[in-house]
């Protein structure tokens, strides 16, 4: 049978409830595995860090300096928890997607990405409102400054779409394709080495090619994993700085 | 012949960003030939690229899905 979008619809996994299935059961624990990890890592903090302890703390320095402060500027510490858990959240549901057993990235049903983009949506505009006034950043988003009056009746609609409309829609959309995509093709390579497995005997031997493609792969999903986790934090905190910027 | 249209327009949808993905690479290649130094710094924002770009054929796959 060959893989469709029938494969990423999961059967209840208690009665008939439609709530609990697998990806939301994953969310769940996507939750407590990196809960547990950081309270573990940060538990111990000694100035001579252990290994687990290095680990958490990399990771955080990484958000901290690639994104907050590198992106968003002198006030960036205010927006790090935020960014931290974005990123953290994202990433562990990704790598669900080629952990063992349970090879399923949650983020490839589009609900849970659009959850987080209305998240990072409300607070982009919601700090540029506070610190502008909604009548300023109104005028900032439709009438950018030293701009010939006719091109407005361009620019003003291609703004406002970009800003309400194209900006969340393409940051959910990107992070549930990409892992949408990416799960779609690690099926066709272990569905075709199975459906090979059936066949003659060349055709069995030939499944093995099939088989160490799709493990192949699993490491290159295993890095847009990381990289999709990373552009949507890293796109996160540019708008953030947007918002913030005296200047549209 | 059987199958759908959607598969074709996934296929004329891979056009442009698989041009884009080039050119950022190219442009990537081109930085580092000329000042390996710099390469940490074009890094990062090569791959941020490639993303973005890779992200539109990613959409042209999924509505190949969704208007099937």
């Amino acid at each position: 049978m060959p893989p469709s979008s029938a494969d990423f619809i999961f059967q209840p996994i208690f009665g008939n409830s439609i709530f609990l299935t697998k990806p939301v059961l994953l969310v769940f624990l996507s939750v407590i595995v990196a809960g547990t990890f950081f309270t573990l890592s940060a538990r111990k903090a000694a100035i001579v860090p252990s290994k687990l302890q290095f680990a958490g703390e990399s990771i955080y320095t990484f958000v901290r300096n690639g994104l907050g402060k590198d992106v968003i500027g002198p006030e960036f510490m205010r927006f790090v928890p935020f960014l931290f858990t974005l990123f953290v959240f994202i990433l562990t549901n990704n790598v669900f997607g080629v952990v063992p057993f349970l090879q399923f990235p949650s983020m490839s049903h589009i609900g849970f990405p659009v959850g987080i983009t209305i998240f990072s949506y409300i607070v982009y505009h919601y700090v540029a409102i506070k610190k502008h006034g909604l009548k300023k950043y109104l005028t900032d988003i439709c009438f950018m400054p030293g701009i010939p009056k006719p091109v407005y009746l361009i620019l003003t609609p291609v703004e406002l779409l970009t800003y309400l409309v194209t900006r969340p829609l393409t940051l959910a959309m990107r992070l549930f394709a990409n892992m949408f995509a990416g799960h779609l093709l690690l099926l066709v390579f272990t569905l075709g080495g199975e459906y090979l497995l059936t066949s003659g005997l060349i055709m069995k031997v030939l499944s093995l090619f099939s088989f160490s493609f799709a493990v192949g792969l699993s490491f290159f999903e295993l890095g847009i994993q990381c990289l999709q986790a990373y552009i949507f934090t890293l796109l996160t905190a540019l708008y953030i700085a947007g918002a913030l910027a005296d200047e549209h | 012949m059987t199958g759908t249209l959607a598969i074709v327009g996934f296929g004329l949808s891979t056009i442009g960003p698989g041009t884009a993905t080039g050119l950022i690479f190219a442009a990537y290649i081109n930085g580092v030939a000329r000042q390996p130094e710099a390469r940490s710094i074009l890094q990062p924002i090569a791959f941020l690229g490639f993303a973005l770009a890779e992200a539109l054929a990613l959409f042209g796959l999924v509505l190949a899905f969704v208007l099937k």
